[in-house]
């Protein structure tokens, strides 16, 4: 199951999406967000899907693997799509069955609406396959930074997503182990009613959980012993460069607004 | 001779306000020099974990003092004598911080505030120390057990500390890990001189130290070099530790009537006295 999912999975590379430090994607992708909502006609939507497909040719990941890693997201958008098509009525009557109607400007609605939800879940999609999660975390950790201003915990915020994301694959194989153990004992998760599959989960949880906590507790002392004081005069290993790639990102982006707020009806 | 480590009839226990409360650390005394690599053994419950908490100051004895490079450890100065000094527990996984090889063996460097590229030429050194270095990029999940313990190893030597502790490093990994463990340990000592304290019940990996300390019941039971203190040969196995193999071995062969030398330790030295036994005689 793990393996078909994409959305928060990173694929390695060397494309240009690949190369751009994590401050300029995530700036991006925020503003992208935004700007999505800018489109209103179909020009507009049309230059959004566009610059979509460009993002993703220049992040060299395979389309195939993308649209594939859509598919529990179709779903929503089929949803949303249908939603606007039969409860929308405005425009001239294009189809009728029985008592089901369809109007131009639900189809129009529909559309644009689906071509919406597409294209925000490819960019974030592409966000988190081209940048390594503890880079997604260094680049927030600096974005977040004049938070600290307001006493905003920054950087434990940021120290406890990079030990979480250490610490799923290690959580992983305990969970499995524990499985495992609990299954040579007769457990069995795979079958019964909801009600029973979900008390079987128990056994599997408890372990883990007393593990967790036990390595929780293991980890503080190490990092006590080697330092670790807070984030007041921590030095930083992990070093983010801002080049031209990321000026011209950001610069393409805008012209993409631009063009947005002047083709939009 | 610089000493690089004193305590002074350390006592400590977990429970201050039990009056009854039993001493996990007892009236302990030793002292060490620099260079020198002590083993505290003893069987589980001895309180040689807590002795180790003791020297690094995540525990402060209730009467007695740590010594460390000359002055005793306080809260005070508590942070300045850590960062000379480097520990390495039992499971490789609970003392993972970074995300890769490199990021962890950063970590107490970040937290000493050391630049970044002092930082860069430390990381590399430190993992070329303990042949790591073409695991920079490497995820914890993909490293054995024996290579993350080598990377917490490297995360202490960053710091270029003069006392290395390892409390049961070695315990929790397979043979094969085990043996690149000392390897480096030995290495490391043999061009750098390090200070190690090494808190086992591996009795074979105490066979290496310079002196061994035996822990029971809260109490030093004996201390001085290897030799001397396996010697003790039943003392030491009532108190629950097993003994080098071949010592058990010549006892073994002892009551066969095969006689070899008293104190034979190492495996080497007993194959030795065995092929050379006819033509002593």
């Amino acid at each position: 199951m793990m393996e078909k999912m994409v959305f928060g999975r990173y694929i390695p590379g060397d494309s240009f999406v690949h190369r751009l430090d994590p401050r300029s994607k995530l700036i991006f992708v925020f503003i992208f967000i935004a700007a999505v909502f800018l489109a209103n006609n179909t020009v507009s939507y049309a230059l959004l899907l566009a610059f979509t497909l460009f993002s993703i040719l220049a992040s060299k990941v395979r389309i195939g693997f993308l649209i594939g890693g859509l598919k529990p997201v179709m779903f929503l958008i089929a949803f949303t799509f249908l939603l606007h098509i039969f409860f929308t009525k405005e425009g001239d009557l294009l189809f009728q069955l029985g008592f089901l109607k369809i109007y131009e400007e639900g189809l129009r609605q529909g559309i644009y609406i689906s071509i919406r939800f597409l294209v925000l879940v490819l960019m974030t999609s592409l966000l988190t396959l081209t940048t390594s999660p503890i880079s997604i975390t260094d680049g927030l950790e600096v974005l977040l930074n004049p938070l600290k201003k307001v006493k905003f915990p920054v950087h434990e915020l940021a120290l406890m997503m990079s030990i979480s994301l250490r610490f799923i694959p290690t959580l992983m194989d305990e969970t499995d182990k524990i499985l495992k153990a609990q299954l040579a004992r007769g457990s069995d998760i795979s079958s019964g009613t909801m009600k029973e599959r979900i008390q079987a989960v128990v056994p599997l949880l408890v372990p883990l959980f007393v593990s967790a906590f036990k390595r929780a507790e293991d980890l503080a002392v190490a990092m006590e012993v080697r330092g670790y004081r807070g984030g007041e005069g921590r030095t930083r290993y992990r070093q983010l460069k801002w080049d031209w790639r990321d000026t011209t990102a950001l610069l393409i982006l805008l012209a993409v607004i631009v063009a947005l707020w002047f083709l939009r009806g | 001779m610089e000493r690089i480590l004193s305590l002074q009839d350390v006592r400590f226990t977990y429970t201050p306000d039990d009056p009854d409360g039993r001493y996990a650390v007892d009236g302990v005394s030793f002292d060490m020099q620099a260079g020198e690599w002590i083993a505290v053994v003893g069987h589980n419950g001895s309180g040689k974990s807590t002795l180790a908490r003791l020297m690094i100051g995540l525990l402060f004895p209730q009467e007695g003092t740590v010594g460390l490079f000359g002055d005793p450890l306080t809260e005070d100065n508590l942070w300045e004598k850590r960062s000379q000094m480097g520990m390495v527990f039992q499971n490789p996984d609970n003392q993972f911080v970074g995300a890769t090889v490199q990021d962890d063996v950063a970590f107490a460097l970040e937290n000493n505030g050391i630049p970044f590229e002092e930082m860069t030429l430390r990381v590399q050194g430190a993992l070329k120390q303990v042949k790591m270095d073409s695991f920079l990029d490497h995820e914890p999940q993909h490293l054995s057990g024996g290579q993350k313990q080598r990377v917490a190893i490297a995360g202490a030597l960053a710091l270029r500390p003069r006392l290395l502790i390892l409390d049961e490093a070695t315990s929790m990994l397979d043979p094969q890990g085990r043996e690149e463990v000392i390897r480096v340990i030995l290495d490391l000592r043999e061009r750098t001189g390090l200070s190690v304290i090494s808190i086992t019940h591996d009795l074979e990996e105490a066979l290496l130290a310079d002196r061994v300390v035996v822990m029971n019941g809260g109490r030093k039971f004996a201390e001085g070099t290897p030799q001397e203190v396996f010697l003790k040969g039943e003392a030491l196995t009532a108190l629950g530790l097993d003994l080098p193999f071949a010592m058990r071995l010549s006892s073994l062969l002892g009551e066969q009537g095969i006689h070899t030398e008293p104190g034979t330790m190492t495996e080497r030295k007993l194959v030795e006295q065995l092929w050379t036994l006819r033509s002593n005689r």
